[in-house]
């Protein structure tokens, strides 16, 4: 902790910054994941079509989604740790010796460790490797007691065994399209061979650890999990109506639902929703979303790259005497210094009871597109403490859906009490999943405080020109024309983010060259080239500056003006220096700021930046 | 005069009507006063009041009338004493005229700055405006509003007027109110003023802008459309939240006598090595390191300036979609404003065609950003439309960014519609939702929104400023509970409340909530978090699961297994392994059966007590594979073995070895060390095996090695 103290943040007071406790997501626990795939030759025989007109089997959908989600871990959560496993392997490697069962790894890292670069990379060219290194093979076939699944629990739960399940949170993610695994078989041995893996599965589940399974399967063959899995995984009732096999008509539909389905929902808290005094119902609530950072950074010792240890140590500005953590903070108001106790500063913030209490409904026009500060907070109903919690929050969700309204309430958290919108979701279903799932969205709405008032800075009381209809006739053909029909809100990659892993990833592997990455984010120009859209951009374009364009956007009335003038001044100055002889003599350093920017401003170098800064950018100009 | 100083005449009606209100107005303004003493200690403010008895002001000496008018203060930078004054306003008894107080505010603006400081100079009505004004001499009262916006305009002066009418007010004369409304709109038309209407001391509070940021543009430039069009913007900040003060950290150290002493706390950072915690490392020996998983990856500034994403400055068009692609949730962070460059006509067309076209057809733009050169980052967000219907604001857009692709979690939800029935609303509940949803309404047709954003103030703040002047003046004050008006921000309206009762009794009844009595009660314990204050009724619920929570700590588990007692030790032990409440049950359990066993094997005559022994052999076997614990069991067996050697009880050894008692496998559990053939040979072969004599001693060894291992 104390390592990754960086002098800029912790000038922010700590326990004043909301941010801190909001964008963190609750570690109380990590993850311990195994993922379990199925490499029997069936998932190599079937196969969906891909975009490009090929195909892929489920075998390399599998691994796909797995590569995919030791990328997001890595940069999210890398502090979870995770295992990957094939069985129905020709070749074996495991710590049980077991037959029909590969473990995949690479040096420098347990069966079960937290992703690193190597993995990651090694992991992408698994497909290449896959057929010569480890082999397909059915584990499970008539006349053998060998028995493949059971091998791969037994190896995953050995695995898993790691760590204790009170802290961490383990589970076994089985990728399959073989819902009768112990279907060849007959008589005694299949009977004894299903209950011993039955047994198997079992005690894993009481070891705390989760099976989950992702049975991949195609439109014309569906996954039957009553066959077999339904008792290994203990499906009962309402879980198993909910359990639906994996089916896509192409492969990218299969890859979103897998992609879905890997995730583990996590909590960020559980909160007490007040309707009236009295009576309450109990919500999670989920971060859906929370923008993405590259990590935090860990100062080293440049001489031996090991990390520095940062210590912090308060000193008295009027004895330079150092103190232990104080107690008492204050404010200058009034020529005095007024002092404040932390218990009485979260007294002062502590303006509410209860958690989340609602205070009435408003139609949702009255929720504007300004009134935002952060991302919003998903919140879903639960029944585990408040029985009839879920039913209360559904039929109040169908009114404010149907009547177009949304709740205003106050949250009242201990660091930061605000008012937030609940906004209802209905769910939103696609061929390939869930898009959105129903529930609320929490929106934090800003104070009169936060709310700038930018627009009448810019009024005119000479009246200001509105758009005639012409103008927005033009505009509007021109809108309809640069259409993005299929635009999806975080479809593009954070380029800045890919950049930044790149980087480190091929620093951390030790390689010469810079990965290129691709910027998603810029616009499509061929596109915007199209002779309609040319011709719509055209019309607009003539309608509101009429023939003389290029004319209007270099004359403007503004602030044009006095950097022109500055500009003429600076030219004129300029000449009154011998700037070659300066910088020969070493005498720039003898100027001032404003006389270096002279020869700045004069040939169109940035001016900004420490004296030594724009000596340097002076020198690189002339070339010396 | 420093850029950002600004001069406020605040202009504030203590006529008869506006008694009511006055505690409140008295609030704010205090509120604005030490937001200047405390952020810009130079501002400067005058005060006038009106529909006072006496009358006080320049223009009534110099040219008569402007009765009832007084000047409490003229302008000059503020100080301590005004916030007092304004906390103790005088009553009048006058119903005043706001016209001949904003003249005589005027005149004071006019009087000390002249033509200068345009745009900063700021009046604050704050009125009722349910009293006539006067007719003038000659023309109407239009002509002269008229010409007196004119003269604020010319002289670059802004108004802010906040209106407060509360319901009684609602009631008099509208004739009068409907007048004055229409004279006001002059202003906001003619010049840069600003009319709020107010109708609850709530909204009072947030309507007046206490605190004085002049915003700044985080962009200027082109907003392209295409590489062949180009729109010239400017970009600011429309939300930014205004934080709880920093305060800094106070130092006792100094001598009370030191009167120049600050107290202040200065924070200083040493780098150490981790190798050596004595050794200090200078900070330019420093080197950044990036977290790539378990990897920490050195890179230097220089060579992080020469591979990182680096952009152009711009912000690009991507293109139109159809608002409702775009969730309201998906909105990231604090919103930012376009609005064409002031003075650009061509620029304030072309976004205003945009802005209107896209409200037409309910679209929103998406578009690339980069504000600054050197950024580093680029952010995709969505501009949507602001239209203006005064004639003399310009259309703008908002600006609210979009989150990227590795922002997001898809996290699966059940359908509501899969839900068992009993999750399910019936017809009655989703009728008392509907009317609940309907009637308790904040923003009722023909009244003012309760609650609207733009007129709630943060009562956190608020509170902390209060109480910030109370205890300047008491150093020992104890935080004042929330006041009635911020309290309506945190609670439901009563009167709300109790105008909807049979509804919410209606609602009440249908739904019956209770709570789950198979949850363990220690993971309610968990969830808790204890709201200050809690003396309401809705604390309820808190205080039965606090109690219930004390209680499952501990004080309770008389029902629950606590030791491993002589009657039946199996049964005993395997309930302590099941709980769940504290993981140190388990190795108590253990622990227990061990010593239990151990009891049972020493106090034996003649083998009575063999077979009960084995039995909770058995049972800790189990448990230990159970548990993952095999070493447990295998350590305690081989000293259980030894000493039975050692105490000539081998009969024991035999009596297990024939009920095929062994060591835990690590086929078994695999953490044990034994192999399979190894556990077996354990007990049959009490005496070295000539054929096996290597393979024995390994054995041996390994079980020495787990023994000495495991003291």
């Amino acid at each position: 902790m104390s390592m990754d103290l960086d002098p800029d943040e912790v000038f922010r007071d700590d326990e004043d910054d909301p941010e801190s406790e909001f964008y963190k997501e609750r570690d109380a626990t990590k993850e311990l994941l195994v993922y379990l795939v199925d490499a029997s030759p069936k998932m190599f025989s079937t196969t969906c079509p891909t975009d490009d007109e090929k195909t892929a089997t489920h075998f390399q959908l599998s691994i796909n989604c797995i590569a995919q989600s030791l990328r997001t871990q890595i940069i999210n959560r890398s502090y979870d740790e995770v295992a990957i496993c094939f069985f129905n392997t020709r070749e074996k490697k495991n710590l049980q010796d077991l037959s029909g069962v590969y473990v995949f790894n690479v040096p420098e890292r347990e069966d079960l460790d937290r992703p690193t670069a190597r993995l990651i990379k090694e992991f992408d060219r698994i497909e290449e490797r896959f057929d010569k290194e480890i082999g397909s093979k059915y584990g499970i076939v008539p006349g053998s007691r060998e028995n493949s699944l059971y091998n791969a629990l037994w190896v995953a739960q050995a695995l898993l065994r790691k760590g204790s399940a009170k802290i961490a949170d383990k589970r076994m993610l089985l990728f399959t399209n073989e819902d009768d695994p112990f279907g060849n078989l007959k008589g005694v041995i299949k009977v004894d061979m299903m209950r011993t893996t039955l047994q198997r599965a079992k005690d894993a589940q009481d070891l705390g650890i989760a099976i989950e399974l992702l049975p991949l399967s195609r439109p014309d063959d569906e996954f039957n999990v009553s066959l077999f899995y339904t008792d290994l995984l203990g499906l009962e009732g309402d879980d198993l109506a909910q359990f639906k096999a994996l089916v896509g008509e192409r492969f990218e539909d299969l890859k979103d639902q897998l992609r879905k389905r890997m995730f583990k929902k996590r909590r960020v808290r559980r909160l007490r929703f007040v309707i009236f005094n009295g009576l309450s119902i109990e919500l999670n609530t989920y971060a859906l979303i929370r923008p993405t950072n590259p990590g935090t950074i860990t100062w080293l010792d440049s001489m031996t790259n090991l990390p520095l240890t940062t210590e912090r140590s308060f000193i008295c500005a009027d004895t330079a005497a150092i103190i232990q953590e104080p107690v008492k903070r204050f404010q200058s108001y009034k020529n005095e210094n007024v002092m404040f106790s932390v218990d009485e500063l979260s007294e002062v913030k502590r303006v509410s009871t209860g958690h989340l209490r609602l205070l009435g409904f408003k139609p949702l026009s009255c929720l504007k597109d300004y009134h935002n500060l952060k991302p919003a907070t998903f919140a879903f109903p639960s029944d585990e403490e408040m029985i009839g919690s879920t039913c209360l929050f559904v039929a109040l969700h169908r009114s404010m859906v149907r009547l177009k309204r949304f709740a205003v309430a106050f949250y009242g958290n201990s660091s930061h009490p605000q008012l937030v919108a609940l906004v209802a979701q209905d769910e939103i279903t696609t061929p390939s999943g869930q898009v959105e799932p129903p529930g609320m969205h929490l929106i934090y709405l800003p104070y009169s405080d936060d709310i700038r008032h930018v627009e009448e800075l810019h009024t005119d009381p000479n009246s200001v020109p509105h758009a005639t209809d012409d103008q927005i006739k033009k505009a509007s053909a021109l809108v309809r024309r640069i259409d993005l029909k299929d635009f999806s809100v975080c479809q593009f990659a954070n380029p800045a983010l890919q950049r930044h892993y790149a980087v480190l990833q091929a620093l951390a592997l030790d390689e010469d060259e810079m990965p290129e990455i691709k910027d998603e984010t810029l616009p499509d120009e061929e596109g915007m080239a199209r002779p309609g859209i040319v011709k719509a951009l055209e019309e607009f374009k003539l309608s509101v500056y009429g023939e003389n364009y290029e004319e209007d956007d270099a004359k403007t009335d503004g602030k044009a003006e006095p950097s022109r003038k500055r500009k003429a001044n600076a030219m004129k100055e300029y000449s009154n220096y011998d700037w070659s002889d300066l910088a020969d003599n070493g005498k720039l350093k003898d100027l001032t700021v404003v006389e270096l920017k002279y020869y700045l401003a004069a040939h169109n170098i940035p001016v900004t930046g420490k004296k030594e800064a724009l000596i340097s950018r002076i020198l690189t100009h002339m070339g010396k | 005069m420093a850029r950002n100083k600004e001069a406020v005449v605040l202009v504030i009606d203590v006529g008869p009507s506006m008694h009511s209100v006055l505690p409140e107005i008295e609030k704010v303004c205090s509120l604005l006063i030490q937001k200047k003493l405390i952020f810009s200690r130079y501002d400067e403010v005058g005060f006038v009041l009106f529909g006072t008895a006496d009358t006080k002001n320049e223009l009534t000496e110099e040219v008569g009338g402007y009765e009832h008018v007084t000047v409490l203060r003229n302008i000059k930078v503020v100080d301590e004493d005004l916030v007092d004054a304004l906390q103790n306003l005088p009553r009048g008894n006058i119903p005043g005229d706001f016209l001949d107080a904003i003249v005589v505010g005027m005149d004071m603006l006019i009087k000390k700055f002249g033509q200068t400081n345009k745009g900063k100079k700021r009046l604050c009505l704050i009125t009722n405006a349910i009293s006539p004004i006067k007719d003038p001499f000659e023309g109407t009262k239009g002509d002269q509003v008229n010409t007196i916006a004119t003269q604020m305009a010319a002289q670059g002066m802004k108004m802010d007027c906040v209106i407060v009418r509360m319901k009684q007010d609602l009631e008099t004369n509208m004739r009068v109110m409907k007048e004055n409304d229409v004279l006001l709109s002059v202003f906001s038309n003619k010049s840069s003023s600003k009319v709020v209407y107010v109708e609850n001391p709530t909204s009072l509070l947030g309507a007046l802008r206490t605190r004085n940021i002049s915003p700044v543009t985080i962009y200027r430039g082109d907003f392209e459309i295409s590489s062949q069009l180009k729109i010239k913007v400017w970009v600011y900040k429309k939300t930014s939240e205004e934080k709880f003060p920093t305060l800094k950290k106070y130092s006792e150290k100094a001598p009370p006598t030191d009167k120049f002493a600050t107290h202040e706390i200065k924070v200083d950072y040493e780098y150490k090595s981790i190798e050596d915690p004595n050794k200090v490392v200078p900070p330019e020996q420093r080197i950044k390191g990036f977290r790539y998983g378990p990897q920490v990856v050195p890179i230097s500034s220089a060579e992080w300036e020469a591979v990182k994403f680096n952009p152009e400055k711009s912000v690009k068009l991507l293109g139109f979609t159809d608002a409702s692609n775009i969730m309201r949730h998906y909105y990231l962070k604090d919103v930012n404003i376009f609005i064409a460059e002031p003075g650009n006509k061509m620029a304030i067309l072309a976004l205003s065609a945009l802005a209107r076209a896209m409200k037409e057809m309910n679209k929103v733009a998406i578009v690339r950003c980069v504000w600054r050169q050197g950024q580093g980052n680029v952010v995709v967000g969505v501009l949507t439309p602001s239209v203006s219907d005064e004639d003399n604001t310009p259309d703008s857009f908002y600006f609210n960014i979009l989150p990227f692709a590795e922002d997001v979690r898809e996290f699966q939800f059940p359908s509501f519609s899969n839900l068992p029935s009993s999750m399910q609303p019936n017809e009655k509940q989703q009728e008392a939702a509907d009317k609940l949803v309907q009637m308790l309404d904040l923003a009722p047709t023909g009244k003012q929104e309760i609650l609207p954003p733009d007129f709630t103030t943060n009562p956190v703040l608020e509170r902390y400023y209060r109480y910030l002047d109370l205890k300047s003046k008491h150093p020992d004050a104890a935080v004042p509970p929330l006041d009635e008006t911020l309290r309506k921000i945190t609670e439901p309206d009563v009167e709300l409340l109790s105008r909807n009762k049979s509804i919410i009794e209606e609602f009440r009844r249908s739904f019956e909530l209770k709570e789950n009595p198979k949850l363990k009660k220690s993971t309610r314990r968990i969830m808790k978090e204890r709201p200050s204050g809690s003396d309401g009724e809705g604390e309820e619920f808190d205080k039965d699961a606090d109690a219930k929570a004390i209680d499952s700590i501990g004080y309770s588990s008389k029902d629950k297994v606590e030791k491993i007692g002589d009657i039946n030790p199996v049964k005993d032990f395997e309930e302590m392994m099941s709980r769940r409440d504290n993981p140190r049950w388990i190795s108590k359990a253990i622990q227990d059966m061990k010593n239990k066993t151990f009891d049972l094997v020493e106090n034996s005559c003649e083998g009575d007590t063999y077979d009960k022994a084995l039995e909770c052999l058995v049972a800790l076997r189990r448990g230990c594979i159970l548990e993952q614990e095999p070493k447990q069991f295998n350590d305690f067996l081989c000293h259980l073995y030894k000493f039975c050697q050692e105490k000539d009880l081998r009969s024991f050894c035999q009596y297990l070895a024939s009920h095929g008692m062994n060591l835990i496998t690590k086929t078994e559990a695999p953490d044990s060390e034994i192999p399979e053939h190894e556990a077996r040979s354990f007990m049959v072969k009490p005496e070295p095996d000539s054929q096996n004599v290597e393979s024995e001693a390994k054995a041996e060894d390994d079980i020495m090695s787990i023994f000495l291992g495991g003291k």
